[in-house]
């Protein structure tokens, strides 16, 4: 009866729409990295990065929307490292993203320790407020969890719809799935495969970016150390889980928040503060790895997935 | 069909010359194309043909030389350059991708990236008009994944016609296809021909190249060694112009049949993706022969490839070695039971291209003595066998302990050879075996089976060269879409015949005739 | 542009681009320090100052390079194999979990006996951790990296749970920390009044150990086979997923062996911060060393250097020192590609 309650309240799903949104940002980024064929671990420490970014940039006088492109550029910036490397250098896509991600988290570190040397706690800026759509967030349930949240989130959800678009109904988007799936194909129609890659990840990791910057500017109002804890690499698992298009992986970003919006609300009751908190937090991570064995047998990989192209190789 | 003195010149290809480091790939190669002509370029592998077409297509960029289509000249290392003026190539590994249907393939490129939209409705119309026009039926709005290959290769070339390519550049086309389909694709060729299109024909089968062109170019050692009409030679004639000397085949005398070896007993496999698993096959090879296996690549023959060389089991059915079940199945059994397995493709699954000679030479063997022992290798003892397989089949390399990939195919091809020929095996399983090798190392790589089959070896040679099958089998079966024809004796059959088994017609005879 | 390989490369070609990439990290570390408002010489100075500068300072450097050579030599046995542990952070903590369990009491064994029965289970503790990852690869495909990076975080929850439940110590005031180990489970000291503990003589023989099971044992030959080329390896007869557990095995029990030698040998007992990212920074050894087991001793000592010196330049003059971490993922980078260049040319055709 409890869990039926907690599941038909209206301040539930909106605390999952609000889990989910930066796990859409960033696995649409990841998304259409790989789609392109390219595998970016540098997803964690490119959303630490926008995290810092955007928050850095608002504190310092910019206006919030300011700051989200602050973030996105900052991700972007790192996104063409990480492609310089592996899309004409063809190195291992490994190896490089976890070097993107030891770079830009130890980089914002470094940054954050220089421009507050001083504070214990950080400081707060004043973060995106939730606004309401007139009359479509008077909606039983869904009117409070889709239509009431912050401008960013309901970014997030325009966003799913514009991939989804230019992927499947542009030229555009016909020639990056192209590449991801046979880049000689891409390349014999006189197209660059080494652009159409090194687009895709720069601008995936802009994505990325702004996933974090959600995190110190919608979901807190502050930057931590930590914050983003995992998220990037839960967000590699959506995009399997998701089979690779945009909307599926929405709505497994949106069940998972689900999820782990139940499991905090659980550890409030009677019956989850038996249990060690420890427990809960393993959930998100244990949840990952199980959506990862469900699609397993069936996923429809991009086949060049993580196959380096060298224009013609002989 | 073209009169080379009047027409028009469409392409002209002027004094191209490439080099890749020492190699000279085109050494001042020159060619022109007439409207309306059928122009052969024939040359071994490595001759340097791929390589010209590549420079044509901006892929690379020539060190000298110019390239005119229509009368411009094409500026260098463009890759657009040559699309844009009318030129389409039709490539020998397909340049497709298999997760888009064919109208999205079709489509992929011919419009600026940036347009908010795709037009498939326009685009289904024009493509359905082409494919009535050049008779290339295929359904526009299927998957590739889910096409044969014969269906990929339409739409390659529907491809190039959706561009107005007024220039078809067909890169050993034939290879992949049926003996009736090889027609059907120059029927569609005469159609394109008839219609002012000209055409550039790539081919190292000869009696294709008798068959549809109007003039024959040959490229030897990357230079332009003869030109010659069509009616002023034969197909001996242009073997000898093509590898520089008269052509010596080895001369196969019959075998002598000896006791069955391996039998599999009406064996099914499952399907992998979209290549078809064995159905119901039976076949005995015996010692002595040759048993040369014809069909179309992607008909099974991978499927009874890794079924003998141990690397599936019978999903049904039974495989017997000397008229026993065998037991536990898998390579190594495989290796244990005397079969020589030469794989179909030496540089992913044959050899380790990092790997040194000596590593490559025990891969089979290294697991026990003399190579090992209690899990400790002896790499004395194993340079010792590669320095042996070096000298006996005249591996060309500096020495055991150079990595493999600098080799070139025939001597690689000459390792795996060595590798598994030393043991004096009961049983030779040769998939592809001179698949992309000069005709020396083709003639070395015939010769050693020859001789195994001549100690008693029973030989079961795959490959999808008609001409390399009834060269070399005392029997012949032909497969498709898994199935297996009755055995002919050699000599019984014209290519003509065993064509429409390979196209997949009298097998359901056979089995009501059998049932 | 297109990448070409070089059939005879030069000596020039062999070592420059490695020496640009170091040239170009310390280059840019010293942007960054003025960035910080220090001078660059000052900072570079104090950092190899920091790292071996005195007696202290070369201790210092070598007791952080211990734990740094097993996970190094961790992700050099995984990668050979292209089996992508990143999960040595987890193992590493699975290894210092069971020297805390069987070494604060529990086994009254005198040192000689109980040592090397705790090391061995805490290798066994790493290789079964490394097993669910491994396990799920085979089976059904499941990528390990993402996999064994999740498993860090579960592992990483699952020690705070035991340390703030039954392993915490009562006399511990509330801190989630460990009992002591008992002086029996204690690594001793190479040389008595040298800080230098019994782990860094383990880690030495463990990577000699490690070179001679990859050049000269049958497992070592496979494991190279399999990472080079699987279906060859497969064609060939080499029991791919056999290799792939096997070399789970041995990588996750080698990480686990860094928390053993931490617990034993340094610490005394288990908190929830024993290892400050020593399983992540195994990558970067095991990368600068190119995967050879023995320059994983060179590329650990030089890491470690860098750390140590770092935190000392920091204290010294303020400069952050996660100056250390961004010149390590520098180097890590620039590195893979001068690797690259060393044996590619990028040409324009």
């Amino acid at each position: 009866m409890d869990l039926f309650d907690i599941l038909l309240s209206a301040s539930f799903w909106t605390a999952a729409i609000r889990i989910a949104s930066p796990l859409i940002f960033a696995t649409l980024g990841e998304l259409i990295c790989e789609r392109a064929g390219v595998l970016n671990l540098g997803i964690e420490g490119i959303m630490v990065a926008g995290a810092f970014a955007g928050w850095m940039a608002v504190y310092s006088g910019m206006g919030l929307w300011g700051g989200v492109a602050v973030a996105m550029l900052a991700g972007m910036m790192f996104g063409l490292i990480h492609s310089t490397l592996t899309v004409p250098f063809g190195l291992s896509q490994h190896v490089v993203g976890l070097g993107i991600t030891l770079l830009a988290t130890s980089l914002t570190y470094y940054a954050y320790r220089l421009a507050l040397p001083e504070v214990t706690s950080p400081p707060k800026i004043t973060a995106f407020k939730p606004y309401e759509i007139p009359v479509l967030s008077d909606l039983p349930l869904i009117g409070q969890a889709l239509f009431s949240q912050t401008p960013l989130t309901y970014l997030a959800f325009v966003l799913v719809g514009l991939v989804s678009v230019v992927l499947y109904r542009t030229p555009l988007g016909l020639a990056l799935r192209a590449a991801g799936e046979n880049p000689s194909a891409v390349a014999a129609q006189g197209l660059s495969v080494t652009g159409l890659r090194m687009g895709a990840v720069i601008f995936g990791s802009g994505f990325m970016a702004v996933g974090g910057a959600f995190l110190t500017m919608s979901a807190f109002d502050s930057f931590f150390f930590e914050m983003v804890n995992g998220r990037g690499w839960i967000c590699i698992a959506l995009v399997v889980f998701g089979a690779w298009k945009p909307g599926k992986a929405l709505l497994g970003a949106i069940l998972f928040a689900a999820f782990d919006a139940l499991q905090i609300r659980i550890q409030q009751t009677p019956l989850g503060a038996n249990i060690p908190y420890q427990v809960f937090l393993m959930m998100p991570y244990l949840l990952s790895i199980l959506a990862l064995i469900a699609m397993s047998r069936r996923a429809e990989v991009p086949a060049a997935l993580m196959v380096p192209f060298n224009k013609g190789e002989r | 069909m073209g009169n080379s003195g009047e027409a028009q010149v469409v392409l002209r290809l002027n004094a191209i010359t490439k080099t890749f480091g020492a190699l000279t790939a085109n050494d001042a190669v020159s060619l022109s194309l007439h409207k309306g002509e059928v122009i052969a370029l024939l040359g071994e592998n490595g001759a340097g043909k791929t390589t010209l077409m590549n420079i044509l297509f901006g892929q690379y960029t020539a060190d000298s030389g110019t390239v005119e289509v229509f009368g411009r000249e094409l500026p260098p290392g463009n890759p657009r350059a040559a699309l844009d003026a009318g030129v389409g190539m039709v490539h020998q590994h397909f340049t497709l991708a298999d997760n888009m249907t064919v109208l999205e393939n079709v489509i992929l490129g011919t419009q600026s990236l940036w347009k908010p939209g795709l037009n498939r409705a326009v685009a289904r119309d024009k493509i359905n008009e082409l494919a009535a026009d050049f008779r290339l039926s295929v359904d526009p709005d299927a998957r590739v994944g889910a096409l044969t290959v014969g269906e990929r290769q339409r739409v390659e070339i529907l491809k190039a016609l959706y561009r107005d390519a007024r220039i078809l550049i067909l890169d050993e086309p034939t290879a992949v296809l049926t003996p009736q389909e090889t027609d059907d694709l120059f029927e569609t060729l005469r159609k394109a021909v008839a219609l002012g299109l000209s055409v550039v024909f790539i081919s190292h089968k000869l009696h294709e190249v008798m068959a549809i062109s109007d003039r024959v170019l040959i490229l030897r050692h990357g230079k332009m060694v003869a030109e010659r009409n069509i009616l002023d030679v034969d197909k001996h004639s242009l073997a000898a112009l093509m590898v520089g000397a008269e052509v010596s085949a080895p001369k196969v005398e019959p075998g002598t049949p000896g006791s069955p070896l391996l039998s599999l007993r009406n064996v099914t496999t499952p399907d992998q993706g979209n290549a078809p698993g064995l159905k119901s096959l039976s076949l005995t090879l015996r010692a002595g022969t040759i048993t040369g296996l014809a069909g179309v690549s992607g008909n099974g023959q991978a499927a009874l490839a890794d079924l003998i060389g141990g690397l599936t089991r019978p999903a049904n059915g039974t495989l017997e070695l000397d008229s026993a079940d065998v037991g536990h199945w898998s390579p190594r059994e495989a290796v244990h039971s005397g079969i020589a397995r030469i794989p179909e493709d030496r540089h992913k699954t044959g050899t380790i291209a990092d790997f040194n000679l000596t590593e490559n030479a025990i891969l089979e063997t290294y697991h026990q003595p003399p190579m090992s022992r209690r899990g400790w290798m002896n790499w004395g003892e194993a340079q010792r066998a590669t320095q042996h397989i070096i000298d006996t089949y005249d591996v060309r390399c500096p020495g055991p302990g150079t990595r493999i990939r600098l080799l070139s195919g025939g001597n690689m091809q000459k390792l795996i050879l060595g590798r598994v020929l030393e043991a004096e095996p009961r049983i030779v399983l040769a998939n592809q075996p001179v698949r992309g090798l000069d005709i020396g190392a083709v003639n070395y790589v015939h010769s050693e089976l020859l001789s195994a089959r001549k100690r008693g070896a029973a030989v079961l040679l795959i490959s999808e060269d008609l001409d390399e099958i009834m060269a070399l089998s005392d029997v012949i079966y032909v497969i498709s879409e898994g199935r297996l024809s009755p055995g002919f004796a050699r000599d019984s059959m014209t290519p003509a015949e065993l064509g429409v088994w390979m196209a997949g017609h009298g097998f359901e005879a056979e089995q009501a005739h059998a049932s | 542009m297109r990448l070409e390989p070089i059939a005879n490369p030069t000596l020039a070609r062999t070592t420059l681009p490695p020496a640009i990439a170091i040239v170009a990290t310390v280059f840019i570390a010293s942007i960054l320090a003025m960035v910080a408002g220090a001078n660059p010489f000052a900072v570079l100075g104090l950092i190899i100052k920091g790292a071996a500068g005195s007696k202290f300072a070369l201790l210092e450097t070598l007791n952080r390079a211990t734990p740094l050579i097993f996970t190094g030599l961790s992700v050099a046995v995984a990668f050979r194999a292209k089996l992508w542990n990143i999960g040595a952070e987890a193992q590493l903590y699975a290894g210092a979990l069971i020297t805390v369990v069987l070494g604060t009491g529990m086994l009254p064994w005198a040192s000689p006996a109980l040592l090397p029965v705790i090391a061995l289970c805490a290798m066994l503790a790493g290789a079964v951790v490394l097993m669910a990852p491994a396990l799920l690869k085979v089976r059904f495909g499941v990528d390990e990296v993402v996999t064994t990076l999740l498993f860090n975080f579960i592992f990483l929850l699952f020690i705070s749970l035991l340390l703030e439940g039954p392993l915490k110590d009562p006399m511990g005031m509330g801190w989630p920390k460990s009992q002591r180990l008992i002086a029996e489970a204690r690594l001793p000291r190479i040389i008595d009044g040298l800080r230098l503990h019994w782990g860094f003589a383990l880690a030495l023989i463990a990577a000699v150990a490690v070179w001679v099971i990859q050049q000269r044992t049958t497992l070592g030959y496979e494991m190279r086979a399999v990472g080079l080329n699987k279906e060859a390896a497969d064609f060939a007869g080499i029991p791919v997923n056999r290799v792939l557990i096997k070399t789970a095995l041995l990588s996750g029990g080698l990480a686990a062996l860094a928390g053993f030698s931490e617990v034993a040998g340094l610490k005394g007992n288990l908190t929830l911060d024993l290892s400050p990212g020593f399983g992540y920074t195994g990558i970067i050894v095991a990368m600068l060393a190119l995967l050879n087991p023995l320059a994983v001793i060179a590329s650990a000592l030089f890491i470690a250097g860098i750390f140590v010196g770092a935190d000392s330049m920091s204290r010294a003059i303020g400069v952050p020192t996660y100056l250390a971490d961004i010149m390590l993922a520098t180097a890590l980078l620039l590195m893979v590609l001068a690797i690259l260049l060393t044996r590619f040319r990028l040409v324009r055709e």
